[in-house]
């Protein structure tokens, strides 16, 4: 094991956290604000990923496929949250997390019906193909690199827009306390679906941008999500400090899992542990902190 | 319709589905069969959602161990139901009492996501076992031996089956209506009156949780010997979802609501997939609609008493 392979899978790390940061903030946002869990927000990754698929084809660019993919993403969002979503607000949990797992069967169909079974694969941008050299001599693709600072970008964008305008104050105050913003004058009603499409978005764009690294096909949603929650539950929910700490924390904890505990444990036991390794760490927090790592204040 | 009258169309219902073995076609004895192994399913699921308020969105976890079970003991050679219902009924609640003393640190969203992600985490223990076939889940050499009873054959099993539901219903309606399970409704309603009471509420969800847990490690055990094969889609999160619906459907808070809905859900799903290819893209908002327009499920529209 050479320091050069282990530079290699905490990028490897560092990538997974960054996409799962993009995938928990639009969950934590909007539970935060409006008290609601989507189980479909796996839907807009693997939706997005597949709209890029024939939209990079179509228009022939990546960065209008990106834009498009992203764009479209948003549409069916604000859709979706004004057929279905909007009348589960006021209801339990139970009947959100049933309603958003009806809405994957049906998005999961659709996807099927229209672009198949067999897996898509979108092609690495020219620009972003090829490698660079690690220190002594490992190999490591331009795009996986550019993948995470991609991520990062719009990490720290989100970042300003939360915590540095006055959209980002709205919906800060929506979630400390959802009633007196109403009081104050302010359409919560229009700030829910922004900050529900602005979820999409985030989950769409990682769905795009992680596209060329996988093969894109029904169901690759999920497992984003439900490592997603993981996250959610690490970092305390409705907090975008703590999603980003465990998100990061989730991919190295996971990709490191899967790269050093075979080597220790044997590749009887080796597996079946790294598969176990981020649960472990949710159970862990539990114990220790069961609001989680950065417990939001809510009013 | 009044309620007596419901309760008569119920039994009625019952009857003709115990009658279904007379048919002779052993694709509907089957389907009952299926239907009968669900209802225990949603019957332990609501013990938590529907009398003590605890959206478990994990529960596949333990069918998943009750099959696996089955599995593991049939890889050693064990076969006797007598010895291999019990171990799996052990096993799912063991796994219940773990996963449920962690979980229930914490309520509310949070315990519907930490079920859900410990449940998968057993999935993607199963799908990586090579042991248990991964991906693939283990076929049985055969079903478990129940003394004299040859359990091969569709008819015999389906009575058994069908006697293990009536008695787990039968066993619930019991437990709800026991000082316990007053108790596990007090809490549904507000917890933290309970607790000024001077009850241990953890403690009680914590049994209420390895309870349903163990009936769903039975009901999981039952559905490896209804296919000879436990897969490892027994523990994904669609099931779970499945039985939080099929609860929903029939009714929150009454027994016999669960199996009502067990049964719903599975002749739908079978009408619907008769029809056509894409039968998800029609079952999906149809249930969002049941969701949406829900007032106590089917239970409540045949006793006429609307929730809401």
């Amino acid at each position: 094991m050479t320091a050069a392979l282990v530079v290699e899978q905490l990028l490897n790390g560092l990538q997974l956290g960054v996409m799962l940061f993009l995938m928990a903030a639009g969950l934590t946002l909007v539970f935060g604000i409006m008290n609601f869990i989507n189980l479909a927000h796996g839907s807009f990754y693997m939706l997005g990923a597949f709209f890029a698929a024939s939209l990079i084809q179509w228009s022939g660019s990546f960065v209008v496929g990106l834009a498009l993919s992203v764009a479209t993403c948003v549409l069916l969002a604000l859709a979706v949250e004004a057929i279905a979503i909007r009348r589960l607000y006021a209801r339990d949990h139970l009947d959100q997390v049933l309603g958003t797992f009806s809405l994957i069967f049906f998005f999961n169909e659709v996807a099927a019906s229209i672009w198949g079974t067999e897996p898509q694969f979108i092609p690495t941008p020219a620009l972003l193909s090829g490698s660079v050299r690690l220190l002594s001599g490992v190999q490591y693709p331009v795009l996986r690199l550019a993948v995470t600072a991609f991520g990062l970008l719009v990490a720290l964008a989100l970042y300003l827009l939360v915590a540095h305008t006055r959209l980002g104050m709205l919906i800060r105050a929506g979630a400390a306390d959802r009633r007196m913003v109403q009081g104050l004058g302010v359409n919560i009603g229009l700030l829910f679906s922004f900050t529900f499409a602005l979820g999409a978005a985030l989950a769409g764009f990682a769905g795009v941008i992680t596209g060329p690294l996988l093969a894109v096909q029904v169901g690759i949603g999920e497992p984003m999500l439900i490592v997603a929650f993981v996250v959610v539950i690490i970092g305390g929910i409705g907090s975008i400090r703590g999603a980003f700490v465990a998100a990061l924390l989730v991919g190295l904890v996971d990709t490191m899992g899967r790269f050093l505990l075979p080597a220790w444990f044997g590749y009887a036991l080796g597996p079946a542990l790294a598969s176990m390794a981020i649960y472990i760490l949710m159970a862990a927090t539990l114990l220790w902190r069961p609001q989680g790592l950065f417990p939001a204040a809510r009013g | 319709m009044p309620k007596r009258g419901a309760q008569w169309l119920l039994a009625l219902c019952l009857l003709a589905l115990l009658a279904v073995p007379l048919t002779g076609e052993v694709f509907y004895i089957r389907l009952v069969t299926r239907i009968f192994v669900f209802a225990i399913l949603a019957t332990s699921l609501n013990l938590l959602v529907g009398y003590t308020g605890l959206v478990s969105f994990g529960h596949a976890a333990f069918v998943g161990l009750g099959a696996y079970s089955v599995a593991a003991l049939g890889l050693h050679g064990v076969g006797s139901a007598w010895v291999v219902w019990p171990a799996a009924i052990l096993a799912a609640a063991l796994g219940a009492l773990l996963i449920g003393a962690l979980a229930l640190r914490t309520s509310g969203v949070y315990f519907i996501m930490i079920t859900l992600a410990f449940a998968q985490m057993l999935y993607y223990v199963a799908v990586g076992s090579a042991r248990f076939g991964g991906d693939d889940g283990v076929r049985l050499a055969a079903r478990n031996s129940l003394g004299v009873l040859n359990l091969d054959k569709p008819v015999l099993f389906f009575y058994v089956v069908a006697a293990i539901f009536l008695a787990v219903l039968f066993a619930c309606s019991r437990v709800v209506r026991s000082r316990f399970g007053r108790v596990l409704r007090g809490i549904k309603d507000n917890e933290r009156r309970m607790q000024s009471l001077g009850f241990d509420t953890y403690r009680y969800k914590l049994v209420a949780f390895v309870l349903a847990g163990a009936l769903a490690g039975l009901g999981g055990a039952l559905d490896a010997n209804l296919n000879a094969f436990a897969s490892p889609r027994l523990f994904h999160w669609e099931l779970s979802g499945d039985l939080l619906i099929m609860i929903i459907l029939g009714g929150l808070g009454s027994i016999a609501g669960a199996p009502i809905g067990a049964a719903a859900f599975i002749v739908l799903e079978e009408i619907l997939s008769s029809l056509t290819k894409h039968w998800m893209a029609i079952f999906g908002p149809l249930m969002l609609l049941v969701i949406l327009l829900h007032k106590g499920g089917i239970h409540a529209l045949l006793a006429g008493k609307h929730e809401r």
